[in-house]
């Protein structure tokens, strides 16, 4: 593969992920593994479920008493809204438009930083309360599934920024768009991740 | 860059093994590093045998005895079976499918470090403070009350070789679907890449599981976190729910790939096309599929109820169904050939009636009410062992002959290989088939010592006998490599004379790119269809001679997994409140391992091109 081959818009490919036998080995090769990581919150949903209110005897600590929809709803709108940017970032890659892609990740990022700055928020007001990991099977479970989805943003983020970084003066090539291409794939699991999260901790916590 | 092989120094072909993306050399890392865990295992299994050997024996302490079980199951299946397979697989499939390499070179690396890093770090539980001890099977109840670091070594070793084997799992995956060559659909896929397909996404699967199973562990114990214990809230089942929900799947990601060995080895030495190929396909799907319905046969005696057992029963019976049609289609596949009774052929015979045994005392643990009887007592041992060691090991012996000429270039002494098909067979059978009778009887498995007079002295002898025949017998394997070795005689393409798939077409030794044109693959058994109609050249070729693309070598692997090996002590003696070393070690070993991963990211890594007329000059190895 030649890096320095110039693309004009119209030589660009329709599918730059796929349009070398690498990019398409990574495409597949990422989709399986989220095939993977989909077992892996399942399984982490499946343990919070059984875990759900369960502490000590007499624990204050319920779904109920803990969880405010309008913080959850906030969160939810924030990762949302940067997925639909990262869709933006990509009709731009796919019509080899550089800066376009680039301006629309920053918003990605920033409306990630703001998620993931609430999420610390969330987590720093329970432990306030005493609501802690290691207070009750509850906590451990609950700190551990909505902990490893925000850890997923965090490596999401990074992601994105050093790609940004390392391709900001050389611009898009047929090497580095499958890589932009599956952060934003990556960006969407998470964001998908976190309506699951939405639906089974926050609403069916609140709502019974 | 030229495939005539010059003599290297020592430190060259080291540094060449530490960088190597080539999947031929990891096939052999793969080989080398599982046949050192297997030694290592079975060291433990004779110690079991010699301290269960007469009543009363004060061989060993209960307490090591504990810890040698533990190791020989964890060691066996993570660091021994599994890495064995990926040998094979690594050797034969990109061959098989005539692709140049697998799809990610740098990543099939990355799963040999991580794998043998992990089982490193958890072999050197033995030389600081005690190995674990609460079993392979590592149950909650018994693990959070262990005392000193065992359990934490097993944790975050298993956690560390689990990643690299799932790397390697979604690696086959992308290989087989990406880069079969032109004319190699699905249906005309050797049997062993099928089943090392299902097997991948068996691993996809069931290796998440794991890894948070073992996550909460670590958490529990040291993170003072409440999953498992109950004053808590937690619940002590749902470990055992994740490990089972991983650990029966484990299954057949062993014995799938073994299946696919015999089935490769039935064709080739009954000289005849595998008898029922689509069933035989559709009989490995099934297997993969009903695998993650079964997972609670394991826990009927838990209580999760009559009507969970009665639906775990049933699905479990159910997978005899698919394993039946594989048994009868193998027996037909001899049926009528033209059979040469070579050592592979003699183990793929001894294989049937071995793992039929097992899986006839499988149907009987199915049923959940028997199942009370037989639960935990000696009968267990005798049955797992019947399918590992009377399927997946013969699978590997048979293989190790098999394929030897195919990796080295060497062919392994036939004589010596059916002599130690002897004894090794012999011992299996000595010292497994009369742990059902212990099992009736009464003795539970997993005991350090037993009182005499019971019945159980005699069983108990003979089986430590029959170890002893099969130590013998490995011991004889290796005899017969270091021979071989020595002799160091070229093989030659298609050394059994009756190879009928692409990895057997290719020139020996194998060039370091593989096959020069990508091959135009006909049928199933492409080799085969090219030998009858009389091509010399065991080829078609769906391309002229042009640049092929080749992956550079890489140290990057190797030091992610050193960084994560490092940082695996740090989080273990992080508890000792008088290391104060640990949180330094923890930072400094996830330094090298992002550093080594920004390097990667930072650095581009291209590969380079075999020009065509540097092909064109090669002979490409001998035929």
């Amino acid at each position: 593969m030649d890096l320095n081959k110039k693309f004009t818009p119209q030589s660009w490919p329709a599918h730059p992920e796929n349009s070398t036998l690498e990019g398409k080995n990574k495409t597949l090769g990422f989709w399986i593994f989220l095939g993977g990581e989909t077992v892996l919150f399942a399984t982490l949903f499946a343990t919070f479920l059984a875990l759900k209110n369960k502490g000590p005897a007499g624990m204050e600590f319920s779904t109920q008493s803990l969880f405010e929809l309008p913080l959850a709803f906030i969160m939810t709108m924030l990762l949302l809204t940067s997925s639909l940017t990262s869709v933006y970032a990509m009709y731009h890659m796919k019509n080899y438009n550089f800066k376009a892609m680039q301006a629309w990740l920053i918003v990605t990022v920033l409306l990630g930083l703001g998620f993931l700055g609430l999420e610390i928020y969330e987590f720093y007001h329970y432990v306030h309360l005493g609501f802690t990991f290691t207070q009750s099977a509850f906590g451990s479970s609950f700190y551990t599934l909505v902990g490893t989805h925000g850890l997923h943003v965090i490596i999401g983020l990074a992601w994105f920024i050093l790609l940004m970084l390392r391709n900001s003066k050389r611009g898009l090539n047929l090497y580095n768009a499958p890589k932009y291409y599956l952060a934003s794939l990556y960006w969407h699991f998470i964001d998908v991740v976190w309506v699951f999260i939405f639906t089974v901790v926050y609403l069916m916590g609140v709502l019974g | 860059m030229s495939s005539t092989a010059k003599k290297k120094g020592f430190g060259a072909t080291i540094w060449d093994y530490l960088t190597t993306v080539d999947h031929k050399k990891i096939a052999i890392l793969y080989l080398i590093a599982g046949t050192f865990f297997f030694v290592v295992g079975g060291i433990e299994a004779m110690l079991i045998r010699i301290q269960l050997a007469k009543p009363d024996n004060d061989f060993v302490s209960a307490g090591l005895f504990n810890e040698i079980i533990t190791m020989h199951g964890t060691t066996m299946i993570f660091l021994a079976a599994m890495p064995l397979l990926f040998a094979f697989m690594n050797a034969a499939v990109p061959l098989q499918i005539g692709a140049r390499d697998v799809a990610f070179p740098f990543l099939n690396s990355l799963g040999f470090w991580l794998f043998l890093f992990g089982g490193i770090f958890l072999n050197l539980s033995w030389f600081l403070g005690g190995a674990p001890d609460a079993g392979w099977t590592s149950y909650a109840s018994l693990s959070l009350a262990s005392p000193g670091h065992g359990i934490d070594f097993y944790a975050l070793g298993l956690q560390i070789s689990g990643a690299g084997t799932l790397i390697a799992g979604i690696n086959f995956l992308v290989t087989i679907i990406n880069m079969r060559a032109p004319g190699m659909t699905y249906m005309r896929m050797p049997l062993f890449t099928w089943t090392t397909f299902v097997a991948s996404a068996l691993i996809l699967f069931a290796f998440p599981p794991l890894t948070v199973g073992l996550f909460f562990m670590i958490f529990d114990r040291m993170f003072d976190a409440n999953f498992f214990d109950h004053i808590n809230g937690g619940n002590t089942v749902i470990w055992e729910h994740l490990f089972w929900i991983f650990g029966h799947p484990e299954v057949y990601i062993l014995v799938l790939p073994a299946f696919g060995l015999f089935s490769e080895i039935f064709a080739t030495f009954a000289r005849k096309r595998l008898f029922g190929y689509s069933s035989m396909v559709f009989a490995t799907i099934l297997i993969g599929f009903l695998g993650f319905m079964v997972w609670a046969h394991h826990m009927f005696t838990v209580g999760l109820g009559p009507t969970a057992n009665a639906i775990f029963a049933v699905a479990t019976m159910a997978i005899a169904v698919p394993t039946g049609m594989k048994v009868f289609n193998w027996l037909l596949t001899i049926w009528g050939g033209n059979i040469k009774v070579t050592t592979p052929m003699l183990y793929a015979l001894g294989f049937i009636p071995s793992f039929v045994a097992g899986g006839v005392t499988g149907v009987m643990q199915a049923s959940a009410p028997l199942d009370y009887q037989l639960h935990d007592s000696y009968f267990i041992v005798a049955h797992f062992h019947y399918v590992i060691v009377g399927g997946i090991v013969l699978a590997l012996f048979a293989s190790a002959h098999y394929y030897w000429p195919l990796m080295f270039n060497q062919m392994l002494n036939e004589t010596l290989g059916k002599i130690t098909f002897v004894f090794f067979f012999i011992g299996f059978h000595c010292t497994f088939f009369v742990q059902h009778f212990l099992g009736l009887m009464g003795m539970p498995r997993r005991v350090f010592t037993f009182m005499g007079g019971q019945g159980w002295d005699q069983f108990n002898l003979i089986s430590t006998v029959g170890a002893f025949l099969m130590a013998i017998g490995v011991i004889l394997l290796v005899v017969n490599v270091i021979i071989t070795a020595i002799k160091n005689e070229p093989a030659g393409r298609d050394p059994w004379k009756d190879g009928r798939t692409l990895e057997w077409a290719i020139p020996q030794p194998v060039p370091y790119y593989n096959f020069k044109q990508t091959p135009l693959v006909r049928g199933l058994d492409t080799f085969w269809i090219e030998k009858m109609e009389g091509n010399k050249e065991g080829m078609t070729y769906a391309e002229p001679i042009s640049d092929i693309h080749m992956p550079n070598n890489s140290f990057i692997p190797f030091m992610i997994s050193l960084g994560l090996f490092v940082a695996a002590f740090g989080a273990l003696y992080h508890q000792d409140t008088d290391k104060t070393w640990s949180i330094p070690v923890l930072i400094i070993g996830l330094a090298i391992t992002f550093a080594s991963m920004i390097t990667r990211s930072l650095k581009d890594d291209l590969g380079y091109h075999i020009h065509k007329e540097e092909l064109m000059n090669e002979k490409g190895g001998k035929h």
